[in-house]
């Protein structure tokens, strides 16, 4: 009998999926099997647009432990037996629902992914996007999302160490919340997300399973929104104070051989839980949904398989030791069943008792049809990409005055309105907090050594050229790490677009895929690990493609970092780096859109340049020369100039090399490659030297001092009104001030 | 001299405490599990911060009933060292063993920040190596550390010098922009009438090591163990 296409998009498959599933399986699928199917083929859980575009990115390199796609999360080798875990991930469909709840699950995720691998959570980073703040449905999607991320983080006891918050209408109505985790753990104790062992046990362990989140992977995660679907209950309730308990327990069971593999229940719950563990096991398994402890009544089979409830995770232990696990779950109050057992003939079988609900093979649930599609570049882009911006007036207002704008933008302002509700500090090895440099550093116990961390993604530079845009993403946070003094080791990502099947997406995609991948080639920095969340748009327009990196560098000793904000009255400043381009950085820029209204250019990238000034900064931090470091990017030299100000409490008087031949373009032009740095004035010339041995232009910009801010020609102000404007931008656009 | 460090279900500043008494400090330390009750074996015992059974119901309200509790009751009763930081302070209040109540921050937002202590009371086994009016540098990291008692309890604690620390500016005046929480008359943590509970909202153990951004933890700890030194413990 033909399904119903009701059923079809309930689970978000197609017609032609569902023909193959038959041909595939012989026979019609039951509807458990269906809903297994519609979960582990969907976006979210099986990329398939996505998947023969993330093999561009390279993922080896002799640090590399786990690379991506193969665990929970990727890992690196840092040294001493130590290895760091790190993974990115959106929330962003359950976010734009409900804020709070959405954003909050979005961190119990991504901290389950890496202490499943057997490491300790050490810090939370995250990316957001937002529409204006002028909207009230922004705002109240905003202030849900951080206290959510804050709820859920600070009771887990893990620091928020970094991040960033971006404003623009292209993510009005549909936030990106990227949450981003970083676990520390030696590297032979690294835990595998498999079951294998013919007769060995399979755990369910953790919180009872209730409705809540069905069809989460394939209904929110994998498709765009329909008007006026009521979309709340696939969202999930979090508890962190369960997740803690479910982290301590599970970091108990680290070492012990008896355990051969832990994996968490994320999207798509039990179902790809499971299958995923006897996939990379190469295993069958055979459950049993009786088994599963219940906070509702009535649930059928299918909804326990499909349940996205939180704060779960499964066990595979070796047979006869499931008393053991079971008394370490007891002592931290939790409780833990024996749901099936691993088998050896690669089916994966679901029982209700007696009954069978479900018999596949695993192979089959884990190889979705993959699609390669025919991506063409928006016609509507020409035109914004080919806009002669010399024509446009230089300057329109008083440069003090734009400056100040800017300065107030909340792209630029200060985040501290949000950092400041996440407990950055627990754990006591955050040495650079948010806010003090361009990457958080903490030190790693045991080691001379500190780990940097950053994230970073330009959705207007990705709308106007995304292979640029993308580039530049992988540029840039390698440029955050690089100036604290971390040299960069590898990244995590997650890529938010719109609908791939909309050909002007599914090109954004690719190019941004490969301007991130050659970038990562050039600056020889892997990917580990990341994600993907694709049908981003409402009302059929599309976010800015924007790709999103989370890098983590390697500082050799932790207490030799460098932080932006200017340290010394009578230090030289500097501008390392910058490279050849027509438009001077205007392209894209933060003042074109403050000051015109305008999303427009053609952004440009020179990764060789930029692999040269990243290896001056680091060079010049390890060797004591650098007082202060800040990478030159949103506002470009002069917001750069006066965020080292704000920071380091005391001015600046000097001048601004003439770029384009334009006023705008020299103040606040976004040319990449680009760092500003302070050294006291007998290491100018070791300075000077360093750069020039590497190519690397130094340009000596002027001097730190007294209580004024000064660009000659264009602007002298006093210091507390740059640092009011930055200061207080944020919590003026929030409450609605103009 | 030996301390021990309380674990509650959720409690996650037992290892910074750990950490901070023993690696930097080097002083002898143990964890003890909340359903622990012999508490023999030390010499002060440090309820640290977190969010104990996720502070469901009250911060502190379900921890105060932990077996350690009744334990650490008797140890207090005994004239034994009890510090109580940030969740360990709620935890103190909501079993009566020091007074008032900790009501969520008066702007409803958690707060992660630095803050200035003014020393207001030397004479406790805890601020016994500052100076008078000494200001602190210490950080908060909390949701819910606004100090409430009335106001015959407020003038009771004053008369009795049982504040001990007030939330001040970098030169030690307690304003109203100095104090992150509305909590009242600016307290940031209090004793008991007989000087051994102490009960504070900011986290000494997050600076004891200048990597971190300050040192002005170690007076406090330093403190509890010069005390402790001077009875021979």
């Amino acid at each position: 009998m033909p399904v119903d296409q009701r059923v079809l998009d309930e689970i978000a498959l197609s017609r032609a999926e569902y023909d193959l599933i038959v041909q595939r399986l012989g026979r019609e699928p039951s509807d458990v099997e269906l809903g297994m199917f519609g979960a582990l083929w969907s976006e979210h859980c099986g990329y398939k647009h996505s998947k023969p575009l993330l093999k561009l990115f390279p993922s080896k390199g002799p640090r590399v432990l786990v690379g991506p796609g193969a665990e929970n999360a990727g890992a690196v080798d840092i040294g001493d037996g130590v290895a760091v875990v790190m993974k990115m991930e959106s929330h962003n469909h359950p976010s734009a629902i409900e804020p709070y709840q959405g954003a909050a699950t979005g961190v119990g995720g991504i901290v389950r992914d890496i202490f499943t691998m057997g490491a300790r959570p050490v810090a939370l980073l995250n990316s957001l996007r937002f529409g204006p703040l002028s909207e009230p449905r922004n705002r109240y999607l905003f202030g849900g999302v951080v206290a959510g991320i804050a709820g859920y983080g600070n009771c887990l006891g893990i620091p928020d160490v970094a991040g960033e918050v971006c404003f623009s209408p292209a993510y009005s109505h549909n936030p990106l919340v990227n949450a981003m985790c970083v676990g520390l753990t030696e590297a032979r104790s690294l835990v595998r997300g498999q079951a294998r062992g013919l007769g060995n046990l399979l755990m369910l362990v953790g919180s009872d399973t209730g409705r809540d989140g069905i069809h989460g992977a394939s209904g929110l995660a994998s498709r765009t929104f329909e008007a006026g679907r009521e979309l709340r209950p696939t969202v999930q309730v979090g508890n962190p104070f369960l997740e803690k308990l479910l982290l301590e327990a599970c970091l108990e069971l680290v070492g012990r051989d008896y355990v051969v593999g832990i994996n968490d229940l994320g999207a798509a719950g039990l179902t790809s839980s499971a299958v995923e563990a006897a996939a990379r096991g190469g295993s069958g398994l055979d459950i049993d949904v009786l088994q599963v402890p219940r906070r509702e009544q009535d649930m059928t089979a299918y909804e326990v398989m499909l349940s996205e409830s939180q704060e779960r995770m499964l066990v595979a232990v070796k047979q006869g030791f499931e008393d053991r696990v079971e008394a370490v779950f007891r002592r931290w109050g939790l409780s833990s069943v024996v749901l099936g057992r691993v088998t050896s003939d690669g089916m994966a079988r679901v029982r209700e008792g007696d009954r069978q609900v479900a018999e596949v093979p695993v192979a089959l649930f884990t190889d979705p049809p993959q699609y390669r599609l025919e991506g063409r570049m928006p016609k509507e882009l020409q035109p914004h990409r080919e806009k002669r911006l010399d024509l446009l007036r230089d300057l329109p207002e008083e440069p003090g005055q734009l400056l100040l704008r800017l300065l107030a933008s909340p792209n630029i302002a200060s985040k501290e309105w949000v950092y400041r509700q996440y407990d950055h500090q627990v754990l006591t090895n955050t040495v650079v907090s948010p806010g003090a440099a361009d990457a958080a550093v903490l030190r790693v116990r045991g080691t001379p050594r500190g780990i940097a961390l950053a994230t970073d993604g330009n959705g207007r530079l990705c709308y106007l050229d995304p292979y640029v845009g993308g580039a530049l993403a992988v540029a840039e946070a390698a440029r955050n790490v690089a100036c604290v003094g971390a040299r960069p080791l590898a990244l995590t990502d997650c890529l938010n677009f719109g609908n791939p099947e909309n050909p002007g997406v599914y090109w954004q995609l690719e190019q941004a895929i490969r301007g991130m991948a050659d970038a990562c080639r050039r600056l020889d920095v892997p990917v580990i690990s990341g994600n993907v969340s694709l049908y981003n748009e409402t009302q059929g327009k599309p976010i800015y493609p924007t790709p999103v990196v989370g890098m983590l560098g390697l500082v050799d000793d932790a207490a030799r970092h460098c932080t932006s904000g200017f340290k010394c009255p009578g230090d030289v400043v500097a501008l390392l780096g910058g490279g050849a381009d027509p438009q001077g950085g205007l392209a894209g820029s933060e003042y074109l859109e403050v000051a015109h209204g305008l999303v427009v250019g053609k952004p440009v990238v020179d990764l060789a340049a930029e692999a040269r000034v990243q290896r001056v900064v680091v060079e010049a931090i390890s060797r004591g020369l650098l007082h202060s470091a800040h990478d030159c990017a949103d506002g470009g030299l002069a917001v750069a100039l006066a965020e080292c100000s704000i920071l380091g409490g005391m001015g600046f008087q000097g001048q601004v090399p003439l770029v384009a031949g334009r006023g705008d373009a020299s103040l606040f032009g976004e040319a990449a490659s680009r760092i500003v740095v302070s050294v006291a004035r007998a290491d100018q010339t070791n300075l000077e030297g360093l750069a020039r041995a590497h190519g690397v232009p130094c340009q000596v910009l002027g001097r730190v001092g007294n209580a004024r801010f000064a660009l000659k020609g264009y602007l002298d102000l006093p210091l507390t009104r740059l640092a009011a404007a930055w200061r207080g931008g944020l919590e003026d656009a929030l409450k609605g001030l103009p | 001299m030996r301390f021990g460090v309380v674990v509650f279900p959720g409690t996650w500043s037992d290892t910074d405490c750990y950490h901070a008494l023993g690696a930097v400090l080097g002083y002898r330390v143990d964890y003890v599990w909340h359903q622990q009750t012999d508490l023999s074996a030390y010499n002060g015992i440090v309820l640290p911060g977190g969010f104990s059974y996720g502070d469901y119901l009250r911060p502190g309200a379900i921890a105060r009933f932990s077996p350690v509790m009744a334990s650490v009751a008797r140890f207090a009763a005994d004239g034994g060292l009890v510090i109580g930081i940030c969740n360990g302070f709620q935890v103190l209040c909501e079993a009566g063993l020091l007074p008032g109540v900790l009501l969520p921050n008066s702007h409803l937002q958690y707060r992660c920040q630095w803050t200035n202590l003014r020393v207001d009371n030397t004479m406790t086994p805890y601020t016994g190596t500052c100076r008078p009016g000494q200001v602190l540098r210490v950080p908060i990291s909390h949701g819910d550390g606004n100090y409430y008692a009335d106001e015959a309890t407020l003038t009771d604690l004053e008369r009795h010098g049982q504040v001990v620390f007030r939330y001040c500016t970098p030169d030690g005046e307690a304003t109203p922009e100095s104090n992150p929480n509305g909590a009242a008359r600016n307290i940031a943590g209090i004793c008991n009438q007989q000087r051994n509970v102490l009960g504070m909202m900011p986290h000494p153990e997050r600076c004891c090591e200048q990597v971190l951004g300050g040192t002005d933890g170690r007076f406090i700890f330093q403190s509890i163990a010069s005390y402790l030194e001077a009875l021979g413990g």
